[in-house]
Parts: C-alpha cells; sequence; structure tokens
C-alpha cells in the first residue's frame, strides 16, 4: 500500500470518535456499480477458499483511495492482512448471536487491529446488522464469549447501513450478528488487518488539541455506570496513544495528567 | 396437571445499589418450550424495570447480589465485563 493523499485520511474529530467509541461508520465510501457487482458475486459464491482471494471486485475497493485513507489512518500505509469473512444471515433466521469480542482476550496495551465490515446492499435494521456496544472496546479484560450471556445493554447500536457503507470496528468491540426478518440473505464482508508499524500520528493530525475533539470526549457511556468516567479516562488515553503525543489530555478533571498515567 | 418452571433475569445495574438505575438486562424463561425464541441479543432499547427495586416490587426474588469491587494496586483503572449483576428468579406455573 502507497500512501494515500492526505485529504483521504481520518481528520482528529473523527480519530476522538472512534477512540470514544471503539468504531467510524462511513457511507458512500463505495461507489453503487461496484456495490452491485459485490453483492451480485456474494449470491453466488459457493467457495471454497475464501471470497476475498477469490474476488477481484473485493479488493478492488479496498483499494479505493477513500478506504485506503481510513485504513491507513488506523493500521499504516502497509497493513498486515490478518484473514477475512464473508458473513451471512439466511432469509428469516430469527435467532440473534451471543455477544462476544472477535478472536480471544488481546494483551497489547495500545495497538490493535482493524475489522472493516463492508456492507455491498442496504442493510436496514430489519435484516440484522451487526449489533456493537460503542466504548466496549475500553472494556477489553473479557474473552470471547465470556460476555455471552448479556442479551441487551444501553447504548447497544446497530450498524444499519446503506449500500456502500464500511464500519471500521476496534478488535475489541462487543458485539454480534443479528436477526434477519427479511426474505433477503444479509451479506456482510469483513476483513481483519493488523497494524503494519506502530499506530501514532497515522491521521490527519490537524487541530487534534481542539475544541471539535474536546466535545468527543464529553461523551460518557452510560452502560459502564460508575465506571463511566474510568471508561472515559481509558479513553483520552488511547487517543494519547494515537496522536503519539503523551501529553494531550482530555481525561476526566485531567486525571491523566493529576496522576502522571 | 400444572407444574412451576424457573424464570431467571439478569439485571445489570449503574452501582452497587439496588435503587441505581438498569444498564444491561437478560431473560431466560424456562417455561418456553425448545424451539420458542428467547431473549434476543439487541431485541430491545428500555430495561424491563429501571432498577432491582422495581424488580422486586413486581415480584421478582433476588438471587444474587454481587459482592464489592475490590480495587487492587495497578489495576485500578482496568475495565471489563459489567460489575454489579444481579440475578433474579420468578417461578410460573405451566400446563401439561
Ligand atoms: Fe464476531
Amino acid at each position: 500500500m502507497s500512501n494515500v493523499e492526505k485529504h483521504h485520511l481520518l481528520n482528529a474529530r473523527q480519530m476522538a470518535s472512534f477512540a470514544v467509541n471503539g468504531y467510524i461508520q462511513l457511507e458512500n465510501l463505495v461507489p453503487q456499480e461496484l456495490n452491485e457487482a459485490a453483492h451480485a458475486e456474494q449470491k453466488a459464491w459457493k467457495g471454497p477458499g475464501s471470497y476475498w482471494a477469490g474476488s477481484k471486485v473485493i479488493q478492488e475497493i479496498f483499494e479505493l483511495p477513500q478506504v485506503k485513507g481510513v485504513l491507513q489512518s488506523l493500521v499504516g500505509s502497509e497493513p498486515v492482512y490478518d484473514h477475512s469473512a464473508l458473513h451471512v444471515v439466511p432469509a428469516q433466521y430469527h435467532v440473534g448471536q451471543a455477544y462476544h469480542a472477535d478472536s480471544v482476550i488481546d494483551t497489547r496495551p495500545f495497538g490493535f487491529d482493524i475489522q472493516a465490515f463492508y456492507f455491498s446492499h442496504d442493510t436496514p435494521e430489519i435484516m440484522g446488522p451487526t449489533l456493537i456496544l460503542p466504548g466496549s472496546h475500553l472494556h477489553n479484560k473479557v474473552n470471547t464469549a465470556s460476555i455471552a450471556r448479556y442479551k441487551n445493554i444501553i447504548g447497544q447500536r446497530k450498524l444499519v447501513s446503506k449500500a456502500g457503507t464500511i464500519g471500521f470496528l476496534h478488535n475489541d468491540i462487543w458485539h454480534c450478528a443479528q436477526p434477519n426478518y427479511t426474505d433477503e440473505t444479509r451479506y456482510v464482508f469483513k476483513l481483519r488487518l493488523r497494524p503494519g508499524q506502530e499506530q501514532r500520528g497515522l491521521f490527519n493530525m490537524d487541530d487534534y488539541k481542539g475544541p471539535e475533539v474536546a466535545a468527543e470526549f464529553r461523551n460518557y457511556h452510560a452502560f459502564a455506570g460508575n465506571d463511566s468516567r474510568l471508561t472515559q479516562i481509558a479513553g483520552a488515553k488511547f487517543y494519547r496513544y494515537l496522536c503519539g503525543d503523551d501529553r494531550v489530555d482530555f481525561s476526566f478533571e485531567g486525571v491523566l495528567t493529576r496522576m502522571g498515567l | 396437571m400444572s407444574k412451576t418452571r424457573q424464570q431467571i433475569l439478569i439485571l445489570h445495574l449503574a452501582d452497587s445499589s439496588l435503587e441505581s438505575h438498569t444498564v444491561a438486562w437478560a431473560l431466560y424463561d424456562g417455561a418456553k418450550s425448545k424451539d420458542e425464541l428467547q431473549m434476543n441479543t439487541g431485541d430491545s432499547q428500555t430495561p424491563p424495570y429501571r432498577s432491582v427495586l422495581d424488580a422486586m416490587r413486581d415480584g421478582w426474588n433476588v438471587l444474587q447480589l454481587p459482592t464489592m469491587p475490590v480495587y487492587r494496586s495497578g489495576f485500578e483503572h482496568e475495565l471489563g465485563a459489567l460489575p454489579y449483576e444481579y440475578v433474579l428468579e420468578r417461578k410460573v406455573t405451566i400446563d401439561e
């Protein structure tokens, strides 16, 4: 991957939102003719092997400069392919998947993988777009299905999407597939990428200490209850890492500075 | 002949008070047959009760109170699963 033009990178407000919420969902990233081509392929796909390896269309989508710009902001200009999957929820499949975090508990203090969720077709709420819990990437001392007991959590959000939307998810975020109440199969293509370099200062850093960034850190996650201040502080600390500036401090009461964290 | 079955309601609260507000909820209903749907992930946006105390007022019995958190030095800011988990039970009658 080569470097993209600066205007394709995530800006500081978007990166702060990613630090706080653990995902960024971008509409209209992929033009409609590519969405239609990908959707047609996905409907016809029978395997064997990986859809990613077998499809020129999906690789073309992830080479689009506006897609590469987001990926470069998160995992650098030379990310490492981890794995991919074409996730399918059959028509009228009414059982929601259990809450989980993918893979196994991640021991990296700040480094992370990105899971891009590409929607090739319109995916309204009744079709089962992936359910996520914003901010849960900061509650990362959970392992795979250790949270499977949970059914509904305040603040949970379905990634309702138009064709051409990609959700970029932190690998620690709590999520699950959802029931499909339509007569159409639901497809989402997931691509997991590892960083190829330290994930510091990879985005468009203009105004990274500015008021728009500060506003993102005024959002507290209700699901965390009494711990929501700790969650906010964890997000502020994560943002320091993403900025490559260990002095920028948007934490509650400046706790990171107060305690020298 | 009628028999009873157990329903388990799990409520996660904002803090250690039984009156604090519900932040997560799950129902496991032993009165439903194997082919009936249980509560699904993501199927509701508002909790069935605002607090554990509200659920008690509606006839639920508390089986488990969470123990108070212990903050070990060096790990005070670590975050994971929801800490204030209450398990409640109700018995319902089924016809067989
Ligand atoms: Fe998953």
